[in-house]
């Protein structure tokens, strides 16, 4: 069975009385265990899919199962518990918390579902998600101390805290040197292999797409082409 | 989300920017001190006004006795003579809210002392306790006591007109003073207190125990010669014994066809409330203990008249009142004033804080986490500057106390007000920039630059 399955969504922005069609028949199915990189010129509707993939937004029409629950029917609170639960994300950007410590980054999300677990507990995964992305050194880093591949070291530590199902990473390696992405990379892969997490990538990169198992293009909000990789990078 | 996680998640951010929380409070803690110290200040210039007021007899209460009438012929007020010592005793025994009392009674006549006379505004015959009811001051010698007043001794004592007239630069205490040619010692001088509000001389007065004054002087209790005239119409006038009377006769001398007066009448009593903010409550009771004393069944008219300086209880009430609505004001705006300071930052911190937001919400949390989080903030910056705020008035009020010397009462009430206000600030001032934040979409939220 698969993890994800996307059953013709269409996602349509309306500016005033014109619609924008951004997604357009998107049917698809991602398997658990699999690392997906979603590629696609800028505009061609990559990030608003991965936002209807993370449950951060909702598609126009159609169906979205993630897990065997039908998300695109939920409301705000609904999504955030799924979000919680059974997601995680990497961004671009990082976002951890400026002048908080890399181990406080790590648990902040645990503090939002896992109230059964007491402040020792939360530290002690805290702990170990920062060693399993090798930053054990550095657990009471504020993120201004830690560079750009430390810092979404620390950012994939905190993804992965609440044990999700699948990882998001919009861009992951867009802000780092091309010496960093590959360390970050291999990380993913790791993480992939290691833990069966499914992730689901979203570059422009060919560089980093070429690491993934399996890359879906996107041109103007639809599936172009969607392809097992032959020769894996790293 | 657990209670305490969020307290310390909004503590944490709050401990992020120590400066712009601090100056944040500042408005905050201006406010709640202002509010204390004025409070406080209030609060004792309040309890210094009824001091005063009482002095000038805000808490005072007379009782007259009732009019006589005679085949529609009224005497006038106080005409009836059926006020006694034993209803005075009747009234302190009854009335929980009267704090001492004294018969009051009045005579005129002529002061001689050596080769100089003076006719006096007052000469009262009283208890010992009038002195601390009417607010004297003795400024030379001693008040007279309970036992010349028991022993109905001739002593008195003097105001400072009467010294000045007729002693001139001499001490007159230990001096015999002959009044209606009967000798008094002065045993003592009041201190000057001037007009009194119709603007008549209070310090020409004597004042001597009201035994003395029953027993010596003529013309005292003067109004039992009308009661004695209507004694038989007047079925209530009360049957008194005559204790203080004594050997005495009592015969009018002005109308020398009436009968004798047996009476151990007195002209009126004088009492005093606890407060002045009691006064009216006092009247009532003193009004009903008087109808059973003098055995009134319900249908008859009350034979006594009580009077209190009521319109001074009134302004004493109006002047708390409005002094308490003055700081009222004062303590609202300055919280408003504060808590749209809390409104301000707070708004400020939603709009820099877009991205940690959006962040929160892809990690999970709900709407209602992220709007908890920053209306604890708030609630957290006020309460704490609410705490230093109350410190802070406090330690201002104490400082104004010591230096100005004002008077300075501990206001508790004012302290747990001023902790629920800064709370509410903070719940009402937060409310808009934590509903603010929780309605952030997570996609915008994220993307915010």
């Amino acid at each position: 069975m698969s993890l994800i399955k996307l059953d013709d969504i269409h996602k349509t922005y309306f500016m005033g009385d014109i619609a924008l069609p951004v997604l357009k028949n998107i049917t698809l199915s991602i398997d658990r265990g699999e690392m997906v990189a979603l590629t696609g010129a800028s505009g061609s509707g990559k990030s608003t899919l991965m936002n209807i993939l993370g449950c951060l937004d909702r598609p126009t029409s159609g169906e979205y199962w993630l897990d065997g629950q039908e998300i695109s029917k939920l409301d705000n609170d609904g999504r955030a518990d799924v979000r919680n639960k059974k997601i995680g994300f990497v961004f671009q950007n990082f976002n951890l918390l400026p002048r908080t410590t890399a181990l406080e980054n790590v648990i902040m999300p645990l503090g939002y579902t896992a109230a059964h677990l007491s402040q020792k507990q939360m530290v002690e995964r805290g702990v170990e998600m920062l060693t399993k992305v090798g930053l054990s050194d550095r657990m009471d880093h504020e993120p201004s101390r830690l560079s750009g591949g430390q810092q979404q070291r620390v950012a994939i530590a905190r993804a992965l805290v609440n044990t999700p199902k699948i990882l998001f990473a919009d861009e992951p390696t867009g802000n780092l040197d091309s010496k960093m992405s590959d360390e970050i990379m291999r990380l993913f892969r790791e993480i992939n292999e290691k833990e069966g997490v499914t992730i689901v990538l979203v570059t422009h990169e060919m560089d980093v797409a070429m690491c993934a198992k399996r890359v879906i293009k996107l041109i103007d909000g639809e599936i172009a082409d969607d392809e097992q990789v032959k020769e894996r990078r790293l | 989300m657990k209670k305490l996680r969020v307290v310390k998640t909004a503590l944490v951010a709050i401990a992020r920017n120590p400066t712009r929380t601090f100056l944040t409070t500042l408005g905050i803690v201006i406010g709640i001190a202002s509010v204390i110290a004025l409070m406080e200040i209030g609060q004792g210039a309040s309890d210094v006004l009824s001091k005063n007021f009482a002095a000038m007899g805000a808490n005072t209460i007379r009782v007259f006795p009732g009019i006589a009438q005679t085949s529609g012929v009224s005497s006038g007020a106080a005409s009836r003579a059926n006020l006694t010592m034993k209803d005075l005793e009747y009234i302190l025994r009854e009335c929980p809210l009267i704090k001492s009392a004294t018969p009051f009674l009045s005579v005129r006549g002529q002061l001689v002392y050596g080769g100089k006379n003076w006719s006096p505004y007052f000469i009262n015959g009283v208890n010992e306790k009038y002195f601390d009811m009417a607010g004297w001051k003795i400024e030379e010698g001693e008040p007279f006591t309970a036992g010349h007043v028991k022993r109905g001794a001739k002593v008195c004592v003097i105001g400072e007109t009467i010294a000045r007239e007729l002693y001139g630069d001499e001490s007159p205490v230990g001096k015999d003073i002959r009044i209606q040619n009967v000798v008094f010692r002065i045993v003592g001088v009041l201190k000057a207190k001037g007009a009194n509000m119709m603007g008549m001389d209070q310090d020409d007065c004597l004042i001597a125990p009201w035994t003395a004054v029953k027993t010596r002087l003529r013309g005292a209790g003067r109004t039992s010669i009308s009661a004695a005239s209507t004694t038989t119409s007047a079925a209530s006038t009360t049957s008194a014994t005559d204790t203080y009377v004594g050997s005495v006769s009592l015969y009018a001398p002005a109308l020398p066809n009436m009968p004798p007066v047996r009476f151990s009448n007195i002209d009126s009593i004088m009492l005093t409330a606890e407060s002045a903010d009691v006064v009216y409550d006092a009247i009532s009771q003193v009004g009903l203990a008087l109808r059973e004393a003098h055995k009134l069944s319900p249908e008859l008219d009350d034979d006594f008249r009580i009077r209190a300086m009521a319109e001074f209880a009134d302004m004493l009430k109006s002047q708390t009142r409005t002094m308490a609505n003055l700081l009222l004001c004062v303590a609202f705006i300055s919280l408003i004033v504060g808590g749209i300071g809390i409104m301000n930052i707070m708004l400020v911190s939603v709009t820099e804080r877009t991205r940690e937001i959006g962040l929160r919400m892809a990690v999970g949390a709900r709407g209602s986490d992220i709007l908890k989080q920053f209306l604890i903030e708030s609630i957290v910056i006020c309460l704490f500057g609410g705490v230093v705020g109350i410190i802070f008035g406090h330690v201002l009020s104490f400082a104004l106390s010591q230096f100005m010397g004002w008077p300075v009462s501990v206001s508790y009430t004012a302290i747990l007000i001023s902790f629920g206000v800064s709370a509410m600030v903070g719940i009402i001032f937060g409310y808009y920039p934590a509903w603010k934040a929780a309605r952030l979409d997570p996609i915008e939220a994220l993307r915010y630059e």
